[in-house]
């Protein structure tokens, strides 16, 4: 009797216990917004809100099983993945499908995948297990070899070219060097030395990543070409004002002036639509999201759950970052979807993913210390 | 030492905590700056920078599209349309859309005709105009020519059929002289937009007039441009209309003009080279206006093919010169009846005066002849115009001398612009003292001998006039004086209020002329088409009217008699003839040329006969014919 009248209750206890409200409120509020903006940006034609809805269900339910997965179950996964995910970005080296004259691609009969996204979850999940492993007598050389493990799937992006991933992929296995007490001497002497590397560097990147980079410090130089981009999202903000033109009122939207506008440059479109005002609340989305990953990395119960939920948290933060400050014209444009509002299904899983794996650390942690 | 390792193993694990921790504050730290940046950024550009961007939106959004107004019509003074606008498409390409141009030209001649000539001609123009203008490549495509484009407009960018309103001259070659053309934009053009303060008024406009009336008439058939303020996508491709301001249409422009009249004429001159001016003396509005050979100026208006222009400008008949106002040419005899009068007006003769006439003149040893060997006897002021004796006028205006020929012709606007309201008009040469000292450098050629005077009386020596200022001349002493500037356009209606506004409703001069003094000539010059060099030409007319026959020579025969026939044709004498009609109440004055044409009795009578008919009477004279080869009088 007992037992029946408690199914249901075991039954939703057994749905949600594993979600960390806070989390899941906050982003939710986002992707509300973010399905709001990416109507906005595709209602003209090709509208892209039901698939979009379709896409953040599926990352939904991601999230949720990844949130039933303990961490140190999590942690049996770590070298796979990574192995998996070298191999695959070596088959891309050999084998991948030019786009657009960038090797990112790899088919795999079915589908065609992109291999670096896998790296944005195995290079911290790979680290974290690595300095978990050796969490009592960390020397040097585990630092070292922490480093290798994170240039090489680097290496590989990098060459795709795919700057901007290799950059994002680097900064997650970064953040768990960092949060593992990588010595600030070195930190700040890789600075430097990247400083005094930069001019060679220079030489290295492609004419497309120079030419970002030159159309960062003066976009009117080519008004038409590179610069184009950042010229019109940086009109789509600022006529934006303080209030917005509101809700599908952009005309630098819906007269296609904004390029790339339901992907990449979705917060002009959100950022001409609701202003200052909308930004700020944006922004304390973000800052919130990033605050309670925080707060998961702070109590999180190993070493290994501790580095990892820090370098998620910091991911999330990074692409929010970078997006805007690319579209806003202070970065240079490199292909970050904004988290949470970009169209586009791999994006929202991997970040779901993330967003998983905070919940189980954050959710298993009583059990660890019980 | 287990129990001192473990406690050690948890001092490391809280330090490494403690540490983890640290790192974690910084880490939002590093956050919240990250934001504020952002933040920062955002005021900037929303807030303190949000009017510079709020009008750069607007600027994306909004394109003025300048609505180019219909020209004005010109008609005739019956209404008949001369110039006229009429819709048609075209296929126009943009060169800075377009990647490459050439290959993309083969292929669109793949799917419709392009000839060499229209290559060439969008070559021309391409040359001449701005970069960022579409250029036609093909006119007046058929309906199947734009679908077929249509469906393959995806395949070439920059290039795109547009309709376009086209100028149109109906009437083709009739009065091209006069109505002149239109023809794309030039850098001259804009030079002149930029001086009247119009630009604004010309952005869309892509024509402008080139030559006669609309050149002239430019800016009032022009009209105001109007504004369609569109909002345009990133693609430049027009989203939807917000505002527009409709364009006001060019004022239609009503002529003197008798197209009818024109025509004839034109037909009348045939094969010849010529011209003939003929004004409406009571007014000065110009009845017809020809210059033979004419062109076609349809031709011109988007943009001449080469083919055309150079058989035009090879030509050897020079067919784009307005001889009527242009040309300049001896007056030959037809001065006669104005030295008459100016002799009247001066006092140097009466009308019963006579003298002997030899045969020749005699100055200083030198004979000056007289084309009747052996003389016309005792001739007086009338005999004198009627059988146009030459001995008569070298005796006058050695009496006279050039100061008092140039002052008294000077009034009658020989020797000067006539102020016509087209473009292009000669001065002429009223031979003077001072003339001569400005048309000539060294010292002894400056100087005015007095037997240069004598030639002078007859309409040779340094006298050379244009056909309109023959025509004027002749019509202010039908008019008895009054003389109005020549004009072509009648009135300009307003295309708004329809308002009329007349061109040139006062006279300019009132000639001091004593009535006796003019009507002497007049009965003089009646006399010429009743009984003297007119009279075959003017056999059997039903009205009244006045002429006088002149021979201008080309080539100088040093005292040979003068034979056509022995004489190339090139270097024939010009024919020239002058008239007014009803004698009593003149409606029409003319002067006619025919280049090389011989005689004027032979050749440039005929003509004004038949002018003067159709416009009188609006019929032609019976069994009119061209060229009257059985008038040549012996004594003209």
């Amino acid at each position: 009797m007992i037992a029946i009248r408690d199914m249901p209750r075991r039954l939703w206890h057994g749905t949600v216990d594993h979600l960390d409200p806070p989390l899941l409120i906050i982003t939710l509020t986002i992707m509300g917004v973010g399905l709001a903006t990416v109507f906005s940006a595709t209602y003209d034609h090709d509208n892209r809100l039901v698939a979009q809805f379709i896409n953040m269900g599926v990352a939904l339910a991601v999230m949720w099983a990844m949130a039933q997965v303990p961490p140190q179950k999590l942690m049996r996964f770590a070298v796979p993945l990574y192995i998996i995910g070298v191999i695959l970005l070596v088959l891309v080296f050999l084998f991948g499908i030019k786009v657009n004259g960038a090797r990112r691609w790899l088919n795999i009969g079915i589908t065609r995948i992109q291999p670096s996204e896998i790296m944005k979850i195995a290079m911290p999940l790979m680290l974290a297990w690595y300095f978990h492993k050796y969490e009592a007598a960390l020397q040097l050389r585990h630092y070292v070899i922490a480093l290798l493990l994170l240039v090489v799937p680097f290496g590989l992006v990098a060459k795709q070219p795919d700057l901007g991933t290799a950059i994002l992929i680097g900064a997650a296995g970064f953040y768990v060097l960092f949060f593992a007490g990588l010595q600030w001497k070195i930190i700040l002497g890789f600075a430097a030395a990247g400083g005094v590397a930069a001019p060679f560097l220079w030489n290295v990147l492609h004419d497309y990543q120079k030419r970002r980079i030159l159309t960062l410090i003066d976009p009117t130089s080519d008004p038409l070409g590179s610069g184009y981009h950042i010229i019109q999202s940086t009109i789509a903000i600022g006529s934006g004002g303080s209030t917005g033109k509101g809700w599908l009122q952009g005309t630098q939207t819906h007269l296609e002036f904004i390029p790339e506008k339901h992907t990449d440059f979705i917060f002009a479109v959100y950022s001409e639509e609701w202003g200052l005002v909308g930004n700020t609340v944006l922004l304390v989305l973000y800052l919130l999201l990033v605050g309670r990953g925080m707060m998961i990395a702070a109590n999180a119960s190993t070493l290994f759950s501790r580095l990892l939920a820090g370098s998620i948290t910091l991911s999330l933060f990074t692409y929010a970052f970078v997006n805007m400050g690319m579209v806003s014209g202070i970065m240079p444009v490199v292909g970050v979807p904004l988290p949470f509002m970009s169209y586009g299904g791999t994006a929202l899983v991997i970040l779901c993913l993330g967003l998983g794996i905070l919940m189980s650390i954050q959710t298993h942690r009583m059990l660890v210390k019980k | 030492m287990r129990r001192r390792h473990h406690h050690d193993a948890f001092h490391h694990q809280d330090s490494d905590l403690y540490r983890f921790r640290f790192r974690l504050g910084f880490a939002a730290v590093a956050v919240l700056i990250a934001f504020t940046l952002l933040f920062a950024r955002f005021f900037w550009l929303q807030v303190i920078q949000h009017d510079y961007y709020a009008t750069r939106a607007e600027g994306n959004r909004i394109s003025l599209v300048p609505v180019t107004p219909n020209r004005g019509v010109i008609v005739d003074r019956n209404g008949t349309v001369m110039a006229r606008n009429y819709s048609a498409f075209t296929l126009e390409i943009t060169p800075s859309k377009v990647r490459d141009l050439e290959a993309s030209i083969e292929e669109l001649s793949r799917l419709i005709e392009i000839q060499t000539k229209d290559r060439k001609r969008f070559k021309k123009l391409m040359d001449e105009s701005k970069n960022f203008e579409s250029i036609p490549i093909r006119t007046r495509l058929t309906d199947k020519e734009v679908a077929k484009f249509a469906a393959n407009r995806y395949r070439f960018p920059g290039i795109e059929v547009k309709a376009r309103l086209f100028r149109q001259y109906p009437l083709g070659e009739v009065g091209s002289h006069a109505l002149g053309y239109i023809g794309r934009v030039n850098d001259r053009d804009l030079d002149t937009i930029r001086n009247a303060e119009l630009e604004a008024n010309y952005k869309g406009t892509d024509h402008f007039g080139k030559s006669g009336l609309e050149q002239k008439y430019e800016f009032a058939l022009h009209g105001k441009t109007g504004y369609e303020e569109v909002e345009i996508d990133a693609g430049g491709r027009a989203v939807r209309n917000l505002s527009r301001t409709a364009p006001v249409p060019g004022n239609n422009l009503t002529l003197t003009l008798d197209a009818k009249l024109q025509a004839i004429t034109e037909q009348a001159f045939g094969d010849r080279r010529g011209a003939l001016v003929a004004i409406e003396p009571e007014t000065g509005g110009i009845l017809a206006l020809v210059s033979k050979p004419t062109f076609d100026p349809n031709l011109f208006v988007d943009g001449i093919r080469t083919d055309d222009w150079d058989a035009y400008n090879t030509n050897p008949d020079k067919p784009m010169i307005n001889r009527a106002i242009y040309g300049t040419y001896p007056p030959g005899s037809t001065f006669k009846p104005f030295m008459a009068l100016a002799a009247l007006e001066t006092g140097k003769r009466t009308p019963q005066q006579s003298i002997s006439d030899p045969g020749y003149f005699n100055f200083g040893g030198h004979h000056f002849r007289d084309d009747k060997v052996g003389g016309h006897g005792m001739v007086d002021m009338y005999k004198s115009i009627v059988h146009s004796c030459d001995t008569y006028y070298y005796m006058l205006a050695n009496d006279m001398g050039i100061e008092n020929i140039a002052n008294f012709m000077g009034q009658l606007g020989l020797g000067q612009r006539t102020g016509i309201d087209i473009e292009g008009e000669s001065e002429g040469v009223l031979p003077s003292q001072a003339w001569k000292k400005r048309r000539f450098k060294r010292p002894e050629q400056q100087k005015w001998y007095a037997g240069e005077t004598i030639s002078i009386g007859i309409g040779q020596g340094y006298n050379s006039y244009t056909p309109l200022q023959l025509a004027l001349a002749t019509a202010t002493v039908a008019n008895n004086g009054v003389m109005f500037r020549p004009h072509i356009v009648k009135y300009i209606v307003d295309s708004k209020s329809g308002e009329k506004s007349m061109v040139e409703p006062e006279p300019i001069r009132r000639l001091p002329f004593k009535q006796q003094n003019i009507d002497v000539i007049k009965k003089a010059m009646v006399g010429v088409n009743k009984e003297g060099t007119g009279g075959r030409a003017f056999a059997g007319a039903e009205y009244e009217s006045g002429g006088k026959t002149g021979t201008a020579q080309v080539y100088s025969l040093k005292g040979e008699k003068y034979e056509a026939g022995k004489v190339k044709e090139r270097l024939r004498d010009h024919a020239l003839f002058v008239a007014f009609a009803p004698a009593d109440k003149p409606k029409i004055a003319l002067a006619v040329l025919v280049e090389n044409g011989g005689f004027g009795a032979q050749s440039a009578a005929p003509i004004a006969r038949m002018v003067i008919d159709y416009y009188l009477l609006g019929k032609l004279p019976k069994g009119a014919a061209t060229e009257d080869e059985s008038a040549v009088e012996a004594d003209e």
